[in-house]
């Protein structure tokens, strides 16, 4: 009686003297604030998931190389990325597709858009019997995905396939669910390849999708194909690679039926380089050139051009530098097309031009 | 004992409103029990304001798309980001109808786990089982959600689904092509979900129900059927409380359910039809939503979300309350 009297007594106390901890390891603020501490330097990063893995990679690379400079990267999505560097709450962010002109507009100060390297959307397929890969023609795909192609023997499939003996049962789509880059660069190729898609559909990172089945990210759509018999679905190029999916063949727009690989990608990037525009914010699907692989597109980091702090400017500068350099041998085993060499000189052109207070931080 | 407030000393008057105060807080005076209450109060006053504070935070960030869309948002079929089209129906209507399937299915399986565990099973068998069924309320839902693409959607889409479409396939609820992706697989998926949550409480209000109540009705002459049954009315209250977490719970899972249930924003009334959820679209499409609109019609829904909770709950409580009324003490039941 006497003990429990007394833990009763005591068991107040230890709460009020917890809120008041809490209290209290609440209330000192700052301390911890960017680049606060002498000589480390730390720089904050969000956006784009689908580089996520190159871009850890380049921060622990990087890291071993200038142990002084702690960089941090957060794989929120292309959305969140813009949003959190138009608010300035980070240094850099990152997005696959390019910014809006409105979007540039409304920035607190000039942005600028440094590409990476590159990535691809590729279609992959659950067809039971068919062993050799399929080949598509644009308006094809954009027809199935519109839902007016609707068995998987249609004429105009077999045209293609002239050596396929493809099965009579309806054609399941798949496809992205979540708002994502991948969906955005299908879509803006299917723009560009049917006028009927552009009017209905549009592109986007979430368009309303005509027909089929919504998978939640590369894993989901690939499950939904894996698991459903006839089933279309598109995926990025460096999760079919690493999956080891069936992937089709797509012509291109001189007439070539091109496989995805990561040189056919880096050759639609190297072919568009006449139409690239100076602030190299560039959509590179359905390219023209011999060879090219037509749903490519660059992913970009995102930095102000004018940096308040010289410090961290000079880092995020150095960092960039070697980024499009040494780390874009990273690229291939990351499964990542590398960028062109051409891409590489306008990029460090824009490098250059980032300064801090008048000075040019290069 | 107190102070008197009316002493010109400063010090003695402040004792005298302190003492007051403590009055306010223990009428027995006692600063401890002043001391707890206040502590009880600040606990329960905490989860008013996190309510309040969250309504206040939705309603706030949802402004530009109510202003814009008004009552339309919530009439609205069209969800096209891309034309900057907001409109919300088929995910209220997915999100209702997946937690109707999910209720229907685990409601019955709950009870019966239950009753079994508590009236029938012999204790070395009452006790593993009671905690598998702990155990599968434990699993993290993205891999129920994993589970559900890789196996559950298969199954049902070749030994569940056409079974269902040739017997019933005159119901328009089993029309339509089977892709073992949909309606019927999200609430099912839910249903297993809810399942171990229900029971387990229904569980432990069942052993809650005094023995006497089973022994008055066993020494009246009654069958184990009719004894359960006694224990069941007792358990009512208890029971519907169950329910209305699992209903919770259903309303609001988001990653098990997007992985099956199709993301499709359409009103069908086939279950084998992909459908979408409220919760599922705001997973899906929160971190890509760029424009301020599309952010805004994300946070509405979440809005909604919480009022959809809020209404259906208000209804299954008060179909409870009816029912519990209407079959009112012991001695009708048994």
């Amino acid at each position: 009686m006497f003990r429990a009297l007394k833990t009763f007594r005591i068991t107040p106390l230890l709460a009020i003297a917890g809120l008041l901890f809490v209290a209290f390891s609440c209330s000192p603020g700052g301390g911890s604030g960017p680049g606060a501490s002498g000589s480390t330097i730390s720089l904050q990063g969000a956006g784009a998931t689908f580089p996520n893995p190159l871009y850890q990679k380049w921060l622990s690379e990087y890291g071993k190389l200038h142990p002084n400079v702690r960089i941090d990267y957060q794989s929120i999505g292309s959305g969140g990325g813009i949003k959190q560097i138009k608010e300035q709450t980070v240094d850099f962010g990152a997005s696959d597709a390019p910014m809006k002109d409105e979007d540039l507009k409304s920035a607190a100060a000039e942005l600028l858009h440094i590409p990476t390297v590159l990535g691809a959307v590729v279609l992959t397929y659950n067809l039971q019997g068919v062993d050799k890969p399929l080949r598509f023609s644009p308006d094809v795909i954009a027809d199935i995905f519109l839902g007016t192609i609707k068995k998987w023997n249609d004429a105009r499939i077999q045209a293609d396939n002239p050596d396929v003996s493809l099965p009579t049962s309806d054609i399941t789509v798949a496809h992205r669910s979540d708002g994502s880059g991948t969906s955005a660069v299908f879509t803006d190729y299917l723009s560009r390849v049917s006028a009927e898609w552009k009017e209905k559909v549009g592109a986007g990172t979430s368009p309303k999708w005509p027909v089929g089945l919504g998978g939640k990210g590369n894993e989901g759509v690939t499950g939904q194909v894996k698991q459903t018999p006839n089933t279309l679905g598109y995926v990025e190029l460096a999760y079919a690679v690493q999956n080891k999916l069936p992937v089709a063949l797509i012509k291109n727009r001189s007439g070539d039926f091109i496989e995805p690989s990561f040189d056919a990608v880096t050759a639609a990037a190297a072919e568009s380089l006449p139409t690239t525009p100076d602030d190299l914010r560039v959509s590179i699907t359905d390219g023209a050139g011999k060879g090219t692989y037509p749903i490519s597109s660059y992913t970009y980091l995102l930095v102000y051009k004018e940096q308040k702090d010289e410090a961290k400017g000079k880092a995020l500068v150095d960092f960039l530098w070697w980024g499009i350099h040494e780390g874009e041998k990273f690229a291939k085993d990351l499964n990542y097309s590398p960028l062109p060499a051409d891409i590489v000189k306008r990029a460090e052109v824009k490098i250059n031009s980032i300064h801090s207070g008048g000075k040019p931080l290069r | 004992m107190t102070g008197n407030s009316e002493d010109p000393d400063d010090k003695l008057k402040f004792v005298g409103l302190w003492a007051r105060l403590l009055n306010a807080f223990s009428p027995t005076g006692n600063p401890g029990d002043a001391m707890f209450r206040g502590l009880l109060f600040t606990a329960a006053l905490l989860s008013l304001l996190i309510v309040v504070g969250m309504i206040v935070a939705l309603a706030g960030q949802s402004m530009l798309s109510i202003r814009q869309f008004g009552f339309s948002f919530i009439t609205g079929t069209d969800w096209n980001p891309v034309k900057g089209q907001f409109g919300a129906l088929p995910f209220i209507y997915g999100t209702i109808v997946s937690s109707l399937i999910a209720i229907l299915i685990s409601v019955p399986l709950s009870l019966g786990i239950a009753i079994f565990l508590v009236e029938q099973a012999p204790t070395y068998l009452a006790r593993p089982l009671g905690f598998l069924v702990e155990l599968l309320a434990a699993i993290p839902s993205v891999v129920y959600g994993l589970w559900g693409i890789f196996v559950l959607a298969p199954f049902l889409r070749v030994h569940v689904e056409p079974p269902l479409q040739s017997w019933f396939g005159w119901l328009p609820f089993f029309q339509g092509p089977i892709t073992g992706i949909g309606l019927l697989t999200g609430g099912v998926i839910l249903a297993i979900m809810v399942t171990p949550i229900i029971s387990a409480i229904v569980r432990d209000v069942l052993t809650a129900v005094p023995s006497s109540q089973r022994e008055a009705a066993l020494a009246l002459g009654a069958t184990k059927w009719e004894t359960t049954r006694v224990v069941l009315v007792n358990g009512a209250p208890g029971i519907a409380g169950a329910v209305i977490l699992g209903l919770g719970r259903a309303l609001g899972e988001t990653m098990a359910v997007t992985m099956v249930i199709g993301n499709r924003p359409q009103i069908s009334l086939s279950l084998f039809a992909p459908s979408y959820t409220i919760a599922s679209v705001i997973a899906n499409e929160f971190t890509e939503a760029t424009e301020d609109i599309y952010l805004s019609a994300l946070v509405e829904l979440g809005l909604i979300l919480f009022f959809v909770t809020f209404v259906v709950n208000a209804i299954a409580r008060l179909l409870v309350w009816n029912v519990t009324r209407k079959t009112g003490g012991v001695g009708r039941a048994a």
